[in-house]
């Protein structure tokens, strides 16, 4: 069911201080090779990290910010 | 304040306060604490006790005694972790030539160290944040990056090499830089520290009328800086020092943005930011390098600017 429900996974690296989103981020970029997975971050700095690491690794970040929280798409 | 006797107070924001005592003899004092930024609890108490002291070398001065100023979380902590930071912290006033004279501890969840330090000058060799001419070449005493290399050392991505390189650094005396300084002939100075080069090089120009520009490929950094910040491995500090700041900024489009991160990239210990005349700028860099301050390097120039701007080009 989680698999039909969900369009790609998601790391949550809400509360947590950089580096480790960027670090949970690129661990699940390296897992994944290639594809889509969201990541979910609450801070300006994370979202600006991950978005440096994932565009350095040429993945496509695009960023959709919700509310509280910032919901990035990387893509490859 | 209107104490007729205090040379340097809280109106600035300047590195520390000065307060004069006869007509050839002021006091400096200054305070500054903060959380390890390395594991190694004795090298900890060495940046902190040269980050303390700093503050007393930008404006010129000796520092002459010390206070230990620690917080420590007793509960859950080996009491050898502080023997080491406080050792750290002594060896370190020890090569300044200064005297610990006491100190204050209280138990917190969080560590905690650094020093409240006392120094004198004679009051007309203050060198305070503001006093730069136009035409002053600035110099950079220490290489930047240490913010962002702290980061990647939190992320497990900096290697052996880069975590010796930055310690070493960050645990260098601004002493000698200071003592040439004074010996030379400068106009003004301030240590390059939280607000990172461009929030700390601002400082000397707000409210003077005086702009700067400052040449990127002269700038020191430590190695592997530029890699790790295009890794994400930067601070929060560094983006709100930015975006602090960023608009009395103006930047050549040939300017990498990573470069701009590290301008503003917050430094701990980092190094003196003096601004000297023009002629003797060169014998300045010459004789910090000599003694083994080998990063020192002519980065900009004071311009007359009623904006106050920072161009980096």
């Amino acid at each position: 069911m989680k698999g039909e429900m969900k369009m790609a996974e998601t790391v949550d690296a809400r509360g947590l201080s950089c580096p480790q989103p960027v670090i949970n981020a690129h661990k699940k970029m390296k897992e994944t090779g290639s594809g889509t997975f969201e990541v979910l971050v609450d801070t300006a700095t994370s979202r600006d990290n991950v978005t440096r690491m994932a565009t350095r690794e040429g993945w496509n970040a695009e960023v959709r910010e919700e509310g509280e929280d910032i919901l990035l798409v990387l893509k490859k | 304040m209107d104490d007729p006797n205090l040379i340097v107070g809280m109106e600035r924001a300047e590195d520390a306060g000065v307060y004069k005592l006869s007509e050839d003899l002021a006091i400096i004092q200054t305070v500054d604490f903060f959380t390890p930024i390395v594991d190694d609890p004795y090298m900890f108490g060495q940046i902190a006790a040269a980050n303390a002291l700093s503050d007393v070398y930008a404006m010129g001065g000796k520092p002459l005694t010390a206070m230990n100023i620690v917080c420590f979380p007793i509960k859950t902590m080996d009491i050898s972790v502080l023997r080491e930071i406080l050792k750290g912290g002594l060896d370190k006033m020890k090569e300044a030539g200064v005297t610990l004279v006491g100190g204050h501890s209280v138990e917190d969840s969080e560590l905690k160290y650094g020093l409240s330090v006392t120094g004198t000058i004679h009051p007309s060799k203050v060198l305070t944040n503001v006093g730069a001419k136009v035409g002053d070449r600035l110099i950079l005493t220490k290489p930047l990056g240490t913010g962002i290399i702290n980061t990647a050392i939190k992320g497990g991505m900096a290697t052996e090499d880069s975590i010796e390189r930055v310690t070493r650094c960050m645990a260098g005396l601004n002493k000698r830089a200071s003592e040439i300084m004074q010996e030379i002939g400068a106009n003004a100075c301030t240590d390059v520290t939280g607000f990172g080069l461009l929030g700390h090089a601002f400082e000397m120009i707000q409210g003077t009328g005086k702009g700067m520009t400052i040449d990127v490929a002269s700038v020191p950094v430590l190695p592997e800086v530029m890699n790790f910040a295009k890794m994400g491995m930067v601070p929060g500090g560094t983006y709100r020092n930015r975006e602090f700041r960023i608009n009395k900024v103006d930047i050549d489009t040939k300017t990498s943005p990573y470069i701009i991160d590290i301008l503003f990239d917050p430094q701990t210990s980092g190094g003196l930011l003096i601004a000297v005349s023009e002629e003797k700028a060169e014998e300045l860099v010459k004789r910090l390098r000599k003694e083994g301050i080998e990063d020192a390097a002519i980065i900009g120039e004071v311009m007359g600017d009623s904006e106050e701007r920072i161009l980096v080009q």
